[in-house]
C-alpha cells in the first residue's frame, strides 16, 4: 500500500510493469519488491524444496525469497532479486520454481512430505542401488535442483570487463562510507567510492534519523553533490564489490543495464547488461553495513514476515506500507523505530513483541515485554502470529510481521584473503579481525558499531589512516551532530518450540535440520553447511548463517566463536558467468593473426587452417575437385613437377645481433653456428635443459655479427622467451641484442623444378647456382624493393624462400602466383606443405612433442661434443641414448594400400593389442602421391634396427586395423639431389 | 616490370568515428628497434641526440615530438618513429627494421581512457600517465605498446597481423563506452 | 595479484608468464646430482620462495620474485640479470 506523502520518490513518474501476467503501476525509483508491496502483492515466489510460498523478506541484496524470471529465450535473466531490480516502463517478471503459478502451485505437494525431506535426505535416499545413480536418481535430482531456470538459448547480451585504480576504494555509501569518501576526496585522494544500490547513502535513504540537523538523506544528497564535483572522486552506484584479491585488487560487478528497458534504439543495444571491474587500490575503507538476521520460529516463513529494517526501508524510502496492521517483533531498541515510523505515518501497530523484560515503551501502542512470537498463520500470507509471554499464549491478527534478531556486520570481504572474523560478545555478532586484508581499514556497521554517529566517526577515522598512509593531510573537519543510540541486544537466535522454524529461507533449512546435523554428529560448521546445505543457496547465507550457527552451537553444547563460521568467499553476490566472460565470445574469444596473402588466398577459396592465432591457407580447391585430397595431391604434384608458392611468414623470425651472437647461439642449439659462413643457413636443433627437443629450424647468417633465426610457428614465442631467460638470466656478461621480426618480413617459399626459372626476372641479380647456392642467403632486390632470399628447402625440391616488408607480401604472393600459374605452378596449402615434408622425412612439432630426444629423431650427430649447449648434460643420460627407445621410422603399407593415420599405435604382429605390448606411435601421415601410397612417420622401439620388418597399425578411434613396412623415414630422393641440384 | 604495391596494417578497416572519439591509422614512417649494446647506452644516447635531436628514453617514456619520436620499447630497447636511424648509431646497437611490423593507430577524444581501461590492464589515469609515458603491455591478449601524445589522444601499436582484431577490439569498446553517453 | 616489475612499475599478473623455483644453473661439467637438482627437484614451502616470472605481455624481463606462497604477499623482485642465477662459468 503506498502512503500518499511519504517516501523520497514524492512526485515520481509512474510507470506500468507486469508479474505474473498482471499489469500494475508502479513509480520510477521503485525496486520491483517496492512496487509489488506498493500493489499490495506478498505471494511472489515460492521456496526451493518444499515450494512453500514466499514473499518479500528485505530490501536488499541479501534477499533470499523474491526471486524472479526477468526476459525470455537469449535475454532471459533467472534468480533476480526483485528488491534490487530497478523498476522500468514494460518490466514484465514472473514467479520462478512454481506450476502451473505461483498461487496453485502443483509441488507444493513436498511441504506435506517434509518429515522425510530433512537434513541428509540425498545423501541417505539416493544411495542405492548403484544402477539407479545414472539412469533414475541424477535425472531426479537434476529435475528438482536449482531455483529459476535458463532458457537454453545463447545469451544475446553484451558484458564488459575494465580495469579501474584509485589511492582509495570506499566500498559502501552510507554514513561511515561517504563521510570516509568526503574525508579522503577532500584531502585530495583518488578515491572510488562504490554502492551496490542505484542510489547512493545506504540506510540513511531507509531511516529518519537526523545527521546536523536535518534528515540523513539530505545530508547524504549534500556530501553527494561536494564528492561529485570533484575531479578526484568516482561514483559508481549499482556496482557491488564481490571479491578481495592479493596485492590491493578488488573485483566489482556494475549492473550497467538491467534498470533499462530492453527494445532499443542502436545506441542502447551496444550498451552491455554488466561489467565486471577489476580495481586495483592502494587502500580501502570497508563500509558495507550490516544484514539484519531474522529469528527462527516456527512458520516464520510466510508471505508478509519481513525484516524489520526493511520495513522501515519501504516505508521511508519508498512510501510503502507493507501491510495495515503491522506487528513487531524484536530482541534489540532498533527495530523499535519500525513501530514508530509506522505510527507516525499512520499505519495501526498491532502490537510489538520484544524478548527482553527491559524493553523500552516505545510510543502509543502496546509492547508485549518478555515475550515471543512462536507462530504464524495464514495461507498465502500471515493473517496471524501467536505470541508467548509469562500471561500465556495469544493470537495477534496482523498483515505484516516487522522482525529483528540483531544484525550482523558485512564482513565478508574482510574473509577473502583468509582472515576470520572474531566474536563481539556486547554486539553479538562477528566482526572483522584487524588488518584482515592488506591495505584494507573496515568502519561502520560492519565493524560491529551501529550508531550513525559511530559510524560518520569510523567513517572518517577510517579515512584518516588511508591517508596518513599516503602522505595526505585530511582537512580539519567537525563531524556533524547524529543520532548515538546504544545498540542494545539480547541473544534471541530461535524461539523454543515444536514445527519447522526458518533458518535458510532460500534452501528451506529449518532449525530441526541444524539439530538433526549435530545428534548425526555433523558438529563442524563446515560439516552442518554441507549436510543441510545451509548457508548453499545464490544468497550464500547472507541472512541465515550466525543463527545456523548459534543453533549448532547450542546443539553440540559449545559457545558461538569455539563453534565458528564457515568461510566466507567471493564472490559477495553472485557474479553472471557472462561477466565473467566478458567479450571472449566470438571474435574476442582470442586475437586472430592473418598474413598478408591471406585476402588473395580467401579469393582463391583456400580452406583456411588455425594453427595457433594464425590462419593459414590448408589448400586450395580448382573446379572439379570434391574433396580436400584432390586438391593436396594436385599441389604436391605441382610442386614436385613445376613450381608451388606458400606463405610461410608465420614461422618465427628472430633478428640476433652483437659480438657474442655466434656464442649465444652455440650455447642454445646442439651445434655449431659461430663457424657458419656469413652468407650461409645451417639447420640447428634446441634442446630444453632436461635434455629433450624443444625446436628446430634454421638460422642464417647475415653478417658477422648478425643472424636471424627461424623458429616453427608453433613454438616461436617459447624459443623468444627461452632465448631471453638464457641471455638475462644465465648469461647476462654476453653482448647480444635479438628482437622478434616475424611480423616485418612476408616470407615466400617458392618450391620446384622451375622455381629458379621463376624468380628469373624477379630479382635484379641473376639466380644461378653460384650466386645462390643450396643453403644460401643474403640481400636481394624483388622487383626494386629491398628483400632477402634464402635458398632452403622443406619440400626437398631446388627451392627459395624469398622475404619482402610485410607491406608488398600480398602484392609480391599475386606476382608470384602469376608467375608460377603461367608455368604450370600453383598456389599450395599447408596440407601439401605436410606431406611434402613427410615425403622427405622432415620434422614438425608432431613429431618434436616433447617427449622425444635427438637420439630419439636420428639426430644425436647434431650434438657437438666440442663444446657445451643447453641441455648437454642432461641429454647425455643413459636413458636418453638408449637402443630400445621408440625412434622414428617411415611406415608404408604392407601389401595392398590401406590407411595409415596420425595417433595409431603399433603393435608387433601376434601380440595382443595391449598398453603394455605398445611398441610406439604415428605421428603424421599423408597420402604420397609420388609414391602412390600412403606413408606415415612413427616412433617404434628400437625403430631404425626394424627396417624391413613388419608392425601391426592399431587405430581404435577411427577403426584402422592394418599392417605396415617400418621404411626410413625419407621416402622421396634420399640422396637430396632435387634440392641440391 | 610489375611493380610492388605497398599496403598498411589497417588498410580497409580505418577510419572509424564512434561517439564523438576517432580511430585513425597512423604512418610514421621508419621504425627501428634501437638496443644498446653492454655498456653503450651513454653513448648511444649522445649519437641520437646529435643524429636525430632526441634523448634515449628512459623506461616507461617517450621522447622526441610527432614525426621523430623515440619510444622506450621493453628491456634495453626504444622504437625510433619517424627517421630512419643514423648509420653511425650500429657501433653502439643492433638496429633493426621493424616498420612493417607493426601496427600503429591513433585513439582520441572525450572518453578515450574509458576505452582502453576496457582492454589495457595499466593505470592510464591522466595524473599518472602523462603526455610522453608510454607502457608495454596487453591489449586484450595482444602484447601492445600505449603511449600517450595528448590529453585525450594515444598511440596504440600491436603486430601488424593483429590489426584487424585491434580494430574489432578498440571498436566494440567505444561503442560500450558511447552507449553509456 | 600484482607485481611490481623492476622496469615498468606495479603490474597485474595477467601480463606475467610464470615459470617456477629460480636456482642457480650447474657449472658446465657438473655432475649429473646437480643436473637432476636443478631440472627436476623442488623444494614446496609454506612460506617465502624464489620463483621465476617473465614479464611477457610487458617489457620482457625475467624476473626474480621472492612471493610468500602461504600469504601471496610478495617479498622482493629482481631483474634476473641481476640475480645471479648462471652460476659459475
Amino acid at each position: 500500500m503506498r502512503l500518499p506523502g511519504k517516501g523520497l520518490n514524492q512526485g515520481a513518474k509512474p510507470i506500468t510493469f507486469a508479474f505474473n501476467g498482471r499489469h500494475m503501476m508502479g513509480l520510477e525509483g521503485d525496486t520491483l519488491a517496492a512496487a509489488l508491496l506498493a500493489n499490495d502483492v506478498h505471494l511472489v515466489g515460492r521456496s526451493f524444496k518444499y515450494h512453500r510460498p514466499r514473499g518479500v523478506l528485505t530490501a536488499g541484496s541479501e534477499e533470499p525469497n523474491a526471486l524472479v524470471t526477468i526476459g525470455t529465450g537469449g535475454q532471459q535473466d533467472p534468480n533476480v532479486r526483485a528488491t534490487q531490480q530497478e523498476l522500468f516502463e514494460g518490466l514484465e517478471a514472473r514467479s520462478q520454481n512454481c506450476w502451473p503459478s505461483v498461487e496453485r502451485d502443483v509441488m507444493a505437494v513436498n511441504d506435506l512430505a517434509a518429515p522425510f525431506f530433512g537434513a541428509g535426505f540425498y545423501y541417505k535416499t539416493f544411495m542405492w542401488p548403484a544402477a539407479f545413480w545414472e539412469k533414475v536418481y541424477e535425472p531426479m535430482i537434476r529435475n528438482a535442483a536449482g531455483l529459476g531456470a535458463l532458457s537454453g538459448e545463447a545469451d544475446q547480451d553484451r558484458y564488459e570487463k575494465a580495469f579501474a585504480f584509485c589511492d582509495v576504494l570506499v566500498i559502501g555509501s552510507g554514513p561511515a562510507g561517504l563521510m570516509a569518501a568526503l574525508t579522503a576526496g577532500r584531502a585530495g585522494a583518488d578515491v572510488i567510492l562504490c554502492e551496490e544500490d542505484s542510489r547512493m547513502g545506504g540506510r540513511l535513504l531507509a531511516e529518519r534519523e537526523e545527521i546536523g540537523g536535518k534528515p540523513g538523506h539530505e545530508w547524504a544528497a549534500e556530501v553527494l553533490a561536494e564528492l561529485e564535483a570533484m575531479d578526484n572522486v568516482r561514483l559508481m552506484t549499482r556496482t557491488a564489490v564481490t571479491g578481495a584479491y592479493d596485492q590491493g585488487t578488488y573485483g566489482a560487478l556494475e549492473r550497467v543495464s538491467h534498470h533499462l528497458p530492453r527494445r532499443h534504439s542502436l545506441k542502447s543495444s551496444h550498451l552491455p547488461r554488466e561489467c565486471f571491474w577489476r580495481i586495483a587500490a592502494k587502500h580501502a575503507v570497508l563500509a558495507a553495513g550490516a544484514i539484519e538476521r531474522p529469528v527462527a520460529f516456527r512458520n516464520n516463513d510466510r508471505p508478509g514476515i519481513m525484516m524489520a529494517g526493511a520495513v522501515r526501508a519501504y516505508l521511508n524510502r519508498w512510501g510503502v506500507a507493507p501491510g495495515e496492521r503491522v506487528t513487531v517483533f524484536a530482541n534489540n531498541d532498533q527495530a523499535h523505530r519500525t513501530a514508530r515510523d509506522l505510527h507516525d505515518a499512520g499505519v495501526h501497530i498491532a502490537a510489538v513483541i520484544d524478548s527482553r523484560h527491559e524493553a523500552p515503551d516505545g510510543g502509543p501502542y502496546q509492547v508485549i515485554k518478555g515475550a515471543q512470537v512462536c507462530g504464524s498463520a495464514g495461507r498465502q500470507r500471515v493473517e496471524s502470529i501467536t505470541v508467548r509471554s509469562v500471561k500465556g499464549e495469544e493470537k495477534i491478527q496482523t498483515d505484516c510481521l516487522a522482525m529483528s534478531g540483531g544484525w550482523n556486520p558485512s564482513v565478508h570481504l574482510t574473509c577473502h584473503l583468509n582472515s576470520r572474523p572474531v566474536w563481539n560478545r556486547e554486539a553479538l555478532a562477528f566482526v572483522p579481525s584487524v588488518g584482515a586484508v592488506p591495505g584494507m581499514v573496515t568502519a561502520g556497521a560492519c565493524n560491529g558499531i551501529f550508531s550513525t554517529a559511530g559510524a560518520l566517526r569510523e567513517g572518517a577515522e577510517a579515512a584518516g589512516k588511508v591517508l596518513e598512509a599516503l602522505d595526505l593531510k585530511p582537512a580539519a573537519a567537525d563531524l556533524p551532530e547524529a543520532e548515538d543510540d546504544p545498540y542494545r541486544i539480547a541473544a534471541l537466535w530461535a524461539v523454543p518450540g515444536k514445527g519447522r522454524a526458518w533458518l535458510d529461507f532460500q534452501n528451506d533449512v529449518t532449525v530441526k535440520d541444524v539439530k538433526q546435523a549435530a545428534t548425526e554428529n555433523f558438529r563442524s560448521v563446515e560439516h552442518m553447511k554441507r549436510y543441510t546445505t545451509q548457508g548453499m543457496a545464490t544468497d550464500q547465507g547472507k541472512n541465515s548463517n550466525v543463527a545456523a550457527l548459534a543453533v549448532l552451537a547450542d546443539a553440540t553444547g559449545r559457545t558461538i566463536p569455539e563453534t565458528g563460521t564457515t568461510t566466507f568467499r567471493p564472490p559477495f553476490v553472485p557474479v553472471s558467468i557472462g561477466a565473467m566472460g566478458a567479450g571472449a565470445t566470438d571474435e574476442g574469444f582470442k586475437p586472430q593473426r592473418f598474413l598478408t596473402s591471406h585476402g588473395e588466398s580467401h579469393t582463391r577459396g583456400a580452406h583456411q587452417l588455425e594453427v595457433g592465432l594464425w590462419y593459414r591457407a590448408a589448400y586450395f580447391p580448382k573446379q572439379g575437385e570434391t574433396n580436400w585430397r584432390q586438391s593436396c595431391d594436385r599441389e604436391v604434384t605441382t610442386v614436385r613437377k613445376a613450381v608451388g608458392i606458400c606463405d610461410v611468414s608465420t614461422l618465427g623470425k628472430i633478428d640476433i645481433q652483437g659480438p657474442d651472437a655466434g656464442k649465444f647461439l652455440d650455447f642454445l642449439y646442439t651445434n655449431t653456428f659461430s663457424t657458419l659462413k656469413v652468407g650461409k643457413v645451417r639447420y640447428g636443433l634446441m634442446l630444453r635443459e632436461d635434455g629433450f627437443v624443444m625446436d628446430d629450424g634454421t638460422t642464417a647468417r647475415l653478417g658477422e655479427n648478425h643472424f636471424v633465426m627461424t623458429t616453427t610457428t608453433a613454438a616461436a614465442g617459447q624459443v623468444m622467451a627461452h632465448m631471453e631467460f638464457v641471455s638475462q638470466a644465465l648469461y647476462p656478461e654476453w653482448d647480444v641484442r635479438f628482437t622478434s621480426v616475424t611480423e616485418q618480413w612476408a616470407q615466400f617459399a617458392v618450391a620446384g623444378p622451375k622455381s629458379r626459372q621463376l624468380l628469373d626476372g624477379l630479382l635484379d641479380d641473376d639466380v644461378n647456382g653460384e650466386t645462390w647456392p643450396f643453403m644460401g642467403c643474403g640481400e636481394a632486390t624483388v622487383l626494386g624493393v629491398k628483400g632477402r632470399l634464402f635458398r632452403i628447402s622443406f619440400s626437398g625440391e631446388h627451392a627459395y624462400e624469398v622475404a619482402v616488408p610485410a607491406r608488398y607480401g600480398e602484392s609480391l604472393y599475386r606476382e608470384l602466383l602469376k608467375r608460377a600459374e603461367a608455368m604450370g605452378g600453383g598456389a599450395y596449402g599447408m596440407e601439401a606443405l605436410n606431406v611434402l615434408r613427410i615425403e622427405k622425412g622432415l620434422i614438425t612439432h608432431a613429431e618434436i612433442n616433447g617427449t622425444v630426444t635427438a637420439f630419439d629423431l636420428g639426430l644425436q650427430g647434431m650434438m657437438s661434443k666440442k663444446k657445451d649447449f643447453l641441455g648437454k648434460a642432461m641429454a647425455a643420460r643413459e636413458g636418453l641414448m638408449a637402443e630400445d627407445r621408440m625412434r622414428m621410422v617411415g611406415l608404408k603399407p604392407a601389401g595392398a594400400a590401406k590407411e595409415i593415420t596420425a595417433g595409431a599405435h603399433l603393435f608387433t604382429p601376434g601380440d595382443p593389442v595391449e598398453r603394455i605390448y605398445d611398441q610406439g606411435y604415428v605421428t603424421s601421415a599423408g597420402y604420397s602421391p609420388a609414391l602412390g601410397l600412403p606413408i606415415g612417420l612413427a616412433f617404434l622401439k628400437e625403430g631404425p634396427d626394424r627396417i624391413g620388418e613388419t608392425v601391426r597399425l592399431v587405430d581404435h578411434m577411427r577403426g584402422v586395423d592394418t599392417l605396415c613396412e617400418v621404411v626410413s623415414p625419407v621416402f622421396f630422393d634420399p640422396e637430396g639431389d632435387r634440392a641440391r641440384g | 616490370m610489375a611493380e610492388l604495391i605497398a599496403k598498411s596494417p589497417c588498410d580497409g578497416l580505418l577510419p572509424a568515428t564512434i561517439g564523438g572519439m576517432s580511430l585513425t591509422e597512423e604512418h610514421p614512417g621508419a621504425m627501428w628497434a634501437i638496443a644498446p649494446f653492454n655498456g653503450q647506452l651513454k653513448v648511444l644516447g649522445k649519437a641520437l641526440e646529435a643524429a636525430h635531436g632526441m634523448a634515449f628514453p628512459a623506461p616507461n617514456r617517450a621522447t622526441g615530438k610527432a614525426g621523430s619520436r623515440a619510444v622506450w620499447f621493453g628491456r634495453d630497447m626504444a622504437l625510433l618513429m619517424g627517421p630512419a636511424p643514423d648509420a653511425g648509431l650500429a657501433k653502439h646497437a643492433a638496429l633493426t627494421d621493424q616498420s612493417d611490423a607493426w601496427a600503429v593507430v591513433r585513439l582520441e577524444g572525450q572518453g578515450a581512457e574509458d576505452v582502453l581501461a576496457r582492454l589495457v590492464p595499466v593505470d592510464l589515469r591522466p595524473q599518472v600517465f602523462k603526455r610522453g609515458h608510454t607502457a608495454r603491455t596487453e591489449l586484450k591478449h595482444m602484447m601492445a605498446s600505449v603511449t600517450r601524445t595528448g590529453p585525450q589522444s594515444f598511440q596504440i601499436m600491436v603486430f601488424r597481423s593483429m590489426a584487424k582484431t585491434l580494430v574489432h577490439d578498440l571498436k566494440t569498446a567505444m561503442e560500450a563506452v558511447a552507449a553509456r553517453g | 595479484m600484482r607485481i611490481t616489475c623492476p622496469l615498468c612499475g606495479e603490474r597485474d599478473r595477467r601480463e606475467f608468464y610464470y615459470k617456477g623455483a629460480a636456482l642457480v644453473r650447474p657449472a658446465e661439467g657438473a655432475d649429473l646430482d646437480a643436473w637432476h637438482e636443478y631440472v627436476n627437484l623442488r623444494e614446496n614451502p609454506a612460506g617465502p620462495l624464489d620463483e621465476l616470472w617473465y614479464h611477457e605481455m610487458g617489457c620482457n624481463s625475467w624476473l626474480k620474485v621472492t612471493r610468500d606462497t602461504a600469504t601471496h604477499e610478495i617479498l622482493a623482485v629482481q631483474l634476473a640479470s641481476e640475480a645471479g642465477l648462471g652460476g659459475e662459468k
